[in-house]
């Protein structure tokens, strides 16, 4: 029998050889981008022999870059406030209000749960070509708010369910509206959620890369991920380049991680532990 | 969770109750609430998805209205169309390794790091980070990995006195180091998912098993990992509806080369689809993505006999 310390050190070993693969490619592209391409030839994972940080200056000095970031933030910020106000809307209904084919309309609401996205690229085009909002900051917004909100609904209603019953029937009592009762109590109230579901759908919406390459075209208007393709189109085999550019774009990323993470694993594990 | 009425308005007659909604605003929240969601979800998920099944019957290239039609040719081309085959059975491929390796790989360590210990919460966060990074910026690096000329892989095969190999151009090699990184991001996903549902075992249960003299291995396999079947079924769910979406990751690692070797079913109706303007053509695909991701959603509730919404 193995003792528990042998046993220990086994574990750990196996959780460092993991880890070190995990992490090994990220630390690769970090110290790339301090390179100069041939050292990079003839060292791809380790230190650099000197720390030059002149690919990183460059880019950060290029102002496309900051125009592909502030795309791509306006555009995530608005998924989440569209997908957060409509979101939470249609859940307190159904968790608040009897009506004839509550449950028929919630199920249809949640169909969008087993669709898969991408079979609805090409029509998606068509529809946001022939509204007129190719090249604008909608066409990204409204389809990305369209398909997060059934998983929106759902995890909302599920916690205006377990809201207490009491605080609406004194409101109630005291002549609320049920309007008013979803701005003043509802949504105060449902701090947790609405982080939660911002955070995780502001992750997706800032790493979404099929929808804006099928509806932006303008460079102007890129998002962050075509903005890098664009990038790596144009030096192609300067790979210190390249990694200089996508570790730029991934040291916010894993700030904004170690920051939220609480609310992105409650996003992501959420749905499935209810089930 | 049934929806109940909250509003304990106690039985009334009709016209009582008409009234009483109108005063406390219960007509007109509904009217304010509910249509943005409603309008929303119809005009750009399910209108899309019912397009798509009227463009596949013609042949159009996305311009003026669709009057060639064609019935099912676009379907019959489809399925005579040799790189369709390969799309599928690529994606079958990813859903295979989701399910065999992915998924064993991140439930053993989910046994490793479920306890909560500093060290526990340190591995955790890292071998979570692949999942939140964008998939095109993961295959940029990992295309930088795989590069022949620069690549870590080549340095060590020079290290080992082999030639190096261009990964992502090699026919055999190139879709495999792909479903490399497919379990390199996502693992860390079904781990988390893992950890959650271990963390909610109750304790005496696995201490019992201890006492009883069960090694760890036959603790995890008997007790935890039963315990915990629900969980592992609404990850296999979430593999398998992920693998038939992947799309990001390829188009930076290899773009469906070499030689439309390495397509997926979405990046297959991006290329012959949209990008040469075959509307028609392209949404018989997104179709069958469409048919593919309902019917395995039907049936894999069907056959585990559980709810897999979200």
């Amino acid at each position: 029998m193995k003792s528990i310390t042998t046993r220990n050190t086994l574990r750990v070993i196996i959780l460092i050889v993991v880890a070190s693969v995990v992490i090994g490619p990220l630390l690769a592209a970090f110290f790339g981008g301090f390179k100069g391409n041939s050292e990079l030839r003839t060292n791809p994972l380790w230190l650099p022999d000197s720390w030059d940080a002149g690919n990183y200056i460059g880019i950060l000095m290029d102002g496309n870059f900051w125009r592909y970031l502030g795309n791509s933030f306006f555009i995530s910020l608005m998924t989440v406030f569209l997908t957060l106000v409509v979101g939470a809307a249609a859940a307190y209904v159904f968790s608040q209000i009897r009506f004839f084919g509550a449950k028929m309309i919630l199920s249809y609401l949640l169909l969008g749960l087993m669709f898969p996205f991408a079979a609805a690229i090409l029509p998606l085009f068509i529809k946001v070509r022939d509204l007129g909002l190719l090249d604008t900051y909608w066409a990204v917004i409204l389809p990305q708010t369209a398909f997060g909100l059934s998983l929106a609904i759902l995890l909302f209603k599920a916690f205006f369910d377990q809201l207490p019953k009491e605080l609406f029937e004194a409101a109630y009592v005291d002549g609320c509206s049920y309007l008013r009762f979803f701005w003043s109590f509802t949504l105060p109230l449902s701090t947790p959620i609405l982080a939660t579901v911002g955070v995780f759908v502001f992750v997706q919406s800032w790493n979404n890369f099929l929808l804006p390459l099928v509806v932006l075209n303008d460079r102007s208007i890129y998002t962050w991920p075509l903005g890098m393709m664009q990038f790596q189109g144009e030096y192609l085999t300067q790979w210190n380049m390249i990694l200089a550019f996508v570790t730029l774009t991934i040291i916010p990323a894993v700030i904004f991680f170690l920051a939220a993470q609480k609310y992105i694993v409650a996003g992501l594990t959420g749905g499935s532990v209810k089930g | 969770m049934t929806t109940l009425d909250r509003t304990a308005v106690p039985r009334r007659g009709n016209a009582d109750r008409v009234k009483k909604g109108l005063v406390s605003g219960k007509f007109t929240a509904l009217l304010i609430l509910l249509p943005p969601a409603l309008i929303l979800f119809s005009l750009f998920v399910i209108l899309p998805l019912a397009d798509a099944v009227y463009y596949s019957g013609f042949s159009w290239n996305g311009y003026g209205a669709p009057s060639d039609f064609v019935g099912a040719q676009n379907y019959q081309r489809l399925l005579d169309h040799s790189v369709f085959h390969t799309a599928l059975w690529n994606t079958a491929k990813l859903i295979l390794v989701s399910l065999l390796i992915q998924m064993p790989l991140a439930l053993g360590l989910a046994l490793l790091v479920y306890r909560k210990t500093p060290t526990n919460t340190l591995f955790r966060l890292v071998f979570f980070l692949p999942y939140i990074l964008a998939e095109v910026a993961a295959g940029l690096i990992w295309s930088f990995v795989f590069d022949g000329d620069y690549g870590i892989t080549s340095s060590l095969l020079h290290a080992m006195g082999q030639e190096s190999v261009y990964v992502l151009a090699d026919h055999q090699w190139a879709f495999p180091a792909i479903m490399t990184v497919i379990v390199w991001k996502y693992f860390g996903f079904h781990m988390m998912i893992y950890i959650a549902a271990l963390q909610g075992v109750p304790k005496d249960l696995v201490e019992a098993a201890k006492l009883e003299g069960a090694k760890p291995r036959q603790v995890a396999l008997f007790v935890q990992i039963p315990l915990i079947k629900h969980a592992i079924v609404v990850s296999g769910f979430f593999a398998i509806i992920g693998s038939l979406q992947i799309f990001d990751i390829i188009i930076p690692m290899t773009n469906g080369g070499p030689s439309n070797s390495t397509h997926t079913i979405v990046t297959y109706l991006y290329s012959f689809g949209l990008s040469r303007l075959n509307i028609g053509f392209g949404s018989a695909a997104a179709v069958v993505l469409f048919v593919l991701a309902i019917g395995i959603a039907f049936f894999y509730q069907r056959t585990t006999g559980k709810g897999s919404k979200a």
